[in-house]
């Protein structure tokens, strides 16, 4: 007894007040910036030294859809790049998650991009079932603790549902392998309309690199429309509840 | 019995990679009786055992570990054509049932006598492009008393795809057939295509992501091997460091999961808290919480600074005290052992015949631990004693769980403030370590070789192998993530159980599904 409410007190006070503005350590990948114009010979060295194809030479860019933040090409110019530790960076907009140069703005949501639906139905209440389709569970352990102690998602209402029945939407990780294929397509279909598809992750959103590999099928993605992109690898849960947030409109 | 010559050649962990040509190639015959003269030692047991294509046929390659002399013991053999049958071992030692099936599976290599050539993962390059996914038969009784339970694939969390299918005479499983493979996204294919030790080493941290760490510095090792680099003391302590806050994070957020399993959340937000102290340390010190990014082979971009050292000891001494407090709370707890205690459990003689390593092999009190045995890198400067558990049961997972979590929670600070010493003598502290190679498009690799390199993840032994081509270029790489061996053991703790304990079975093995689809 008297230790459990000495755990108790040492426990204490473990949310996170108010994740809207919450930092992150110095070092955390977020969002990346890109200074100035990056000389032709870098780039080409950039581009072919990037582990997952992220970077685009002319006019320079990095892709965060593919972007597996491992930092490799700051250190490699650190005069042109900079990760900083913005963890803004979920979009409805495929094209918002290019980062060009001298761009530094958060990346968040087009709220004229969003369907009248979701900000009617979802606001106060959204409840999402989510299907790891070759996810290497970083993913969804980030998503798990988007619900847990600290982060506490469900305050605004938002929570990971056992049935696709009781879902407003999916929550895809993972490349979406060959063989998980079905199976998602089977789920997204028994979740009543209208429904969200929100990618989650680097591999969910471009297959990120697993882009090339043969065990790998984004067909569903041609089929449906997304919602929302929320990069990272994996994401964080600021990430993604702060998009969440943004995409049914809450403050 | 007369005294058996047997023909291998021993790998030291860590080693030098060896030249393709000095692995003895057997016949199957003979291959067969060495394979089952070694591993008639209890001592002996089979890492790797898989075949590859080699000179317009198949060279199969069996990686054994001695626990006694702390090498790993390699033959190999090539069929004569591709279409041969040859004769299951699988009859005589079980452990080897999901290698043949593996090579089976990938090659059409029939292997007469197996009991179940059951698909592993239907693999994009499978031979059988026939047999998909989703029509395969899963194992049937035909009763009017039985009935079938069918999980997943997608499950009612938020974790990894696959399917469970239980055969149930009322509330008692009987039997459960464990079907993987949703996760297949041909890791192993991609290694070889990657074309950049950057590439490899990034989709090393993605083999697993609750084990970026462990792939990571394996694929390190083995790179490293290759290259003839040697690392300084100082990194390989870092790496240990790495490796051991992975196995806390996992640990107490597997305490936290096991308590969710049996309703006792004050144990289970708990244990979140703490485990989210912990990978947050990682984050301090990487950027990321799992570790992604901070192994490299040949240096680190983020060498242990003072301030991250500060903090990190700073964690670890009030985490350590907050789960010592919590975990007392949990294993005194009536209500709590009634749901642990006799639940889900392995003998130790069924542990020893699937092959189980790791936490899985150490519950039944088989000291299986590579930090022990086969140690490299820091771990070769200490001597390490497992944890073992005798009781097979949840609790004796739970358990091993909470006490090597205490353990590395203390050996983390120790080597901590050891490096903390050493560092603050250094100028260099905060900034990089030059030698990272990752970058450079080559690597210097020895050509027409093998090499090997094995660590004790927090879920049992990580194993990689290369084998390089005449222009040093990696040929095949095979992955072995501890979940390969361990997912058996799962099916056989359920049998005769209560279904309504699967869920604390099947989290206090937490094994990877993507790790063993790769």
């Amino acid at each position: 007894m008297i230790r459990s409410i000495r755990i108790l007190r040492q426990h204490g006070v473990q949310y996170v007040p108010n994740l809207r503005t919450a930092e992150l350590n110095p070092l955390f990948r977020g969002r990346p910036v890109i200074k100035g114009e990056v000389p032709a010979e870098l780039a080409t060295h950039l581009a072919k030294m990037c582990p997952s194809e992220a970077i685009e030479i002319a006019p320079f860019s990095i892709d965060l859809g593919k972007c597996v933040f491992c930092r490799e090409c700051e250190f490699a110019a650190p005069e042109n790049i900079r990760f900083t530790n913005d963890w803004h960076m979920a979009t409805n907009n495929r094209e918002n998650l290019i980062v060009k140069a001298d761009h530094d703005n958060p990346v968040i949501p087009d709220p004229d991009l969003v369907r009248k639906e979701i900000r009617n139905l979802f606001r106060r209440s959204l409840k999402l079932r989510q299907v790891s389709a070759g996810g290497d569970a970083s993913n969804e352990m980030e998503l798990n603790a988007a619900g847990n102690v600290n982060f506490d998602m469900g305050r605004y209402g938002i929570e990971f549902v056992a049935s696709p029945r009781h879902a407003d939407g999916v929550v895809i990780t993972g490349p979406i392998t060959e063989n998980m294929a079905e199976a998602l397509q089977i789920c997204f279909d028994a979740t009543p309309k209208p429904s969200l598809v929100i990618l989650c992750g680097t591999d969910a959103i471009s297959g990120g690199l697993f882009q090339e590999s043969n065990a790998v099928k984004r067909s569903f993605l041609i089929r449906h429309p997304i919602d929302l992109y929320v990069p990272g690898n994996p994401v964080h849960p600021l990430t993604f509840i702060n998009g969440v947030l943004d995409l049914i409109g809450r403050k | 019995m007369p005294m058996q010559v047997y023909s291998y050649i021993e790998i030291l962990p860590a080693g030098a990679p060896v030249n393709l040509t000095a692995i003895p190639v057997l016949n199957y015959h003979d291959f067969s009786n060495q394979m089952a003269g070694l591993m008639h030692n209890e001592t002996v047991h089979c890492v790797l055992y898989y075949a590859f294509p080699f000179n317009n046929g198949l060279k199969f390659i069996a990686v054994l570990a001695d626990d006694a002399s702390g090498k790993f013991l390699v033959f190999s053999h090539e069929p004569e054509n591709s279409t041969d049958t040859l004769t299951s071992l699988t009859p005589q030692m079980p452990a080897l049932h999901l290698f043949e099936r593996e090579i089976h599976e990938n090659f059409g290599i029939g292997f007469e006598h197996h009991p179940w050539l059951k698909p592993v993962r239907f693999p994009a390059d499978r031979f059988r492009k026939d047999q998909g996914m989703n029509d395969y038969p899963f194992y049937r009784i035909d009763s009017e008393e039985l009935h079938e339970v069918g999980v997943g694939p997608i499950h009612a969390g938020v974790i990894e795809p696959g399917h469970f299918r239980f055969i149930c005479n009322g509330e008692k499983v009987l039997h459960l057939e464990i079907q993987l493979g949703y996760q297949h996204r041909g890791i192993e294919k991609l290694f070889v295509e990657a074309g950049s030790t950057l590439r490899r080493s990034v989709l090393a941290e993605n083999i697993a992501g609750d084990t970026a760490v462990g792939h990571a510095v394996t694929h390190a090792q083995l790179t490293e091997s290759l290259a003839g680099i040697t690392i300084s003391e100082t990194l390989q302590l870092e790496r240990a460091i790495a490796l051991e806050l992975e196995r806390i994070a996992v640990h107490i957020g597997d305490t936290a999961a096991l308590c969710t399993d049996v309703a006792y959340q004050f144990g289970q937000v708990v244990n979140e808290s703490l485990r989210t102290t912990i990978i947050n340390t990682t984050q301090l010190w990487c950027g990321n919480r799992f570790g992604k990014g901070l192994i490299r082979p040949g240096g680190t971009n983020y060498p242990l600074s003072a301030p991250v050292i500060e903090s990190m000891l700073k964690t670890l001494e009030n985490t350590g005290m907050r789960y010592r407090d919590i975990t007392d709370n949990i294993f005194t707890a009536p209500s709590i052992l009634i749901r642990f205690d006799g639940i889900g459990s392995v003998t130790r003689s069924q542990a020893l015949s699937i092959g189980a390593v790791g936490m899985a092999a150490r519950m039944t009190g088989v000291p299986r631990d590579i930090r022990a045995t086969h140690p490299s890198g820091h771990y070769a400067e200490f001597k390490y004693e497992p944890v073992v558990e005798n009781s097979g049961d949840v609790l004796a997972r739970a358990m091993i769980r909470n006490l090597e979590a205490r353990r590395s929670i203390e050996m983390v600070a120790e080597w901590a403030s050891l490096q903390s010493s050493v560092g603050s003598q250094q100028s260099s502290v905060g900034s990089r370590q030059s030698s990272v190679f990752s970058r450079q498009e080559a690597v210097g690799s020895r050509q027409n070789s093998f090499v090997l390199a094995v660590n004790e993840g927090w879920r049992g032994e990580i194993a990689h192998a290369a084998v390089t081509g005449p222009e040093g270029e990696i040929i095949h790489y095979k992955i072995k993530d501890p979940s390969f061996h361990n997912w058996m053991a799962l099916a056989l703790a359920v049998r005769n159980q209560e279904i309504s304990d699967f869920p604390v079975c099947n989290k206090s093995f937490n094994l990877s599904y993507c790790g063993h689809d790769l």
